[in-house]
């Protein structure tokens, strides 16, 4: 077909093949594996990219930009090359220099936060955020705002969980910047932050993107979506724990000043002050996440060889899937929040049950071998929005297919026996 | 693994499907105190009449899962009608049998004292004098779930702190 219409087709997704690199979800537990939907939390990592990390600490471990020995070039040399690769992979334009890397994308926004924020904000000074923040995006707002007396505004969202842009351009009129997810980690709702950057922009405002969710699971090109920074965070893209990453214009990071202090981020320390190095390491105090920083390198060339719109194409159909069979075996006793069509929203689908608790039917689930969260998924301010206290989510990664799905309903339906 | 009838014995689902002193009482003349559970949630308000010593009246309000919401009614049976000295009592022997380690848990020809950890060695607990109560027992060994089942005991703790510091 390719052939005939002369474009491309992204192969399809082959699960089983997939499935065959993470350990964890091929484990046998007592006859039945791993029904893992809870990869929005945190994913699984493949063997590759725990082979990386392995590889390295038994073959080229040293500390970075700093052993002219051989090791430490090649260490050096390997942890600037994750850094390219992870730039490229979001189509920075210019990777080696755009790339900052942290511990996590909160603490990736923190840095915005701690450094854009504390130049550029000033009393009375207006950031404009949306009902489905996650704290992450949130929080570091609301510490801001309390130091600054800034003033935050809110985009709502319509009972859809689209944000409600018709008034968007009254609430950026004067505001300073725009903290906004590029996918939410509740609703799955896709945010359209090419037309709130283009609006933001018009204003004066910048605007930064939460791609802890989007990144993982959609190509992404940070040109196209037009946001002037964006975190996210290894763990959730089959990478390591422990690593973040803050994309931000060069233009931009070049005129801000350091985040944390110590060695790697200066170039010069004298008794009476210091000269900051250059980006993007004046954003890196101490030694970086190394081993980290080559699993996240792996992850990223695993995502590459499967595609990322073979990714999405298969979590396009897996979210499908889930929303007709809860409706279907479900019907009222289940209400999912969110888009209700699959190809407007990520693979996290949040749920609650009309007669029991997102807790106990997590805790049932347990018991079948189906892991997902409950709780308020850190999104206090959109769970009051809709008017609950917590929820059920179940989200998916390239790992997951229609069995998970499935043995996720069997367990509810056992589930609502068990509390029936 | 533990199953999930030691988690939900009967009379915690019995608690949960019809909570007893549901509500709030009129604040003031009763004392009112919010608690949350920061990991799911959770939200309990406990609504406190105290008079001569004696906490005469207790309603609860909020959400929460079926643990939160047993243990806060249990506990709102177990504590009516009680003179304070005597609530706190409880409120401590409840709070020392969530924090019995599922190993000393008592088991068939078991006594449960051979055990070499000394944080272990805590205050024995006497789970008879707790009568309906100790059917959260079970929740220890789910520990996540603990702070689902002491959530309504530390807001009335507080709130007892409040009217009637000891």
């Amino acid at each position: 077909m390719a052939g005939v219409t002369g474009t491309r087709v992204p192969p399809a997704l082959d699960v089983a093949t997939v499935r065959k690199e993470f350990a964890l979800l091929s484990a046998d537990r007592g006859g039945r594996p791993l029904a893992y939907l809870d990869s929005a939390a945190s994913s699984q990592r493949p063997a590759r990219v725990l082979d990386a990390m392995r590889s390295y600490e038994e073959t080229t471990h040293a500390n970075v930009h700093r052993g002219v020995y051989a090791v430490a070039e090649e260490a050096t040399r390997r942890f600037e090359a994750a850094r390219v690769a992870t730039g490229r992979f979001i189509g920075a334009p210019v990777p080696d220099r755009e790339v900052v890397f942290t511990k996590n994308a909160t603490e990736s926004l923190n840095l915005v936060a701690h450094t854009w924020g504390r130049r550029n904000l000033h009393a009375g000074d207006v950031v404009v955020l949306t009902e489905m923040e996650h704290h992450a995006n949130v929080v570091p707002w609301l510490m801001l705002a309390e130091e600054r007396g800034l003033e935050l505004r809110w985009i709502p969202i319509d009972d859809h969980g689209f944000l409600v842009l018709d008034d968007l351009d009254r609430l950026v009129d004067g505001a300073g910047l725009v903290a906004v997810t590029a996918m939410s980690n509740v609703l799955g709702t896709l945010n359209p932050l090419a037309e709130i950057a283009e609006v933001a922009h018009a204003a004066g405002a910048l605007v930064v993107a939460d791609g802890a969710q989007s990144v993982p699971h959609l190509a992404t090109d940070v040109t196209a979506l037009g946001c002037d920074f964006i975190a996210f965070s290894a763990h959730k893209m089959l990478g390591p724990t422990g690593i973040g990453v803050l994309w931000g214009r060069e233009a931009l990071l070049a005129d801000l000043p350091p985040f944390l202090g110590g060695g790697e981020m200066i170039l010069d320390v004298r008794k009476d002050g210091f000269t900051p190095n250059d980006i993007p390491w004046r954003f890196e105090a101490g030694t970086p996440p190394i081993a980290e920083a080559i699993g996240l390198h792996a992850a990223i060339d695993y995502l590459g060889e499967l595609g990322m719109d073979a990714v999405r194409a298969h979590e396009i159909d897996l979210t499908a899937y889930a929303l007709d069979v809860l409706a279907d075996r479900f019907g009222a006793d289940i209400t999912v929040y969110g888009p209700p069509a699959a190809d407007e929203r990520g693979g996290v689908i949040s749920f609650t049950h009309r007669d029991i608790h997102p807790h106990d039917l997590s805790q049932v689930l347990d018991q079948h071998g189906v892991c997902i969260r409950a709780g308020h998924h850190c999104a206090k301010p959109l769970m009051r929005r809709l008017g609950v206290t917590a929820t059920a989510r179940a989200s998916f990664g390239p790992y997951n297919d229609r069995t998970d799905v499935d043995r996720l309903a069997d367990a509810l339906d056992e589930a609502a026996r068990f509390f029936a | 693994m533990a199953g999930l009838e030691d988690l939900y014995r009967e009379i915690i689902l019995d608690h949960y499907r019809s909570p007893r002193n549901r509500g709030e009482l009129p604040s003031p003349p009763a004392h009112r105190v919010e608690g949350f559970n920061p990991l799911c949630g959770d939200e309990i308000v406990v609504s406190l009449q105290v008079e001569d010593g004696v906490l005469s009246d207790i309603k609860i309000g909020g959400s929460g899962c079926s643990i939160s919401q047993s243990s806060a009614s249990l506990m709102s049976a177990a504590v009516k009608g009680k003179p304070v000295d005597e609530v706190r009592e409880l409120i401590g022997t409840f709070k020392a049998m969530m924090s019995i380690h599922e190993a000393t848990l008592p088991r068939d020809g078991d006594g449960g004292d051979d055990h070499e950890d000394p944080s272990l060695d805590a205050a024995p607990v006497d789970v008879g004098s707790l009568g309906e109560l100790a059917a959260l027992q079970g929740v220890v060994k789910f520990p996540v779930r603990i702070k689902c089942a002491t959530l309504s005991w530390n807001t009335l703790a507080q709130g007892l702190d409040e009217v009637a510091p000891a």
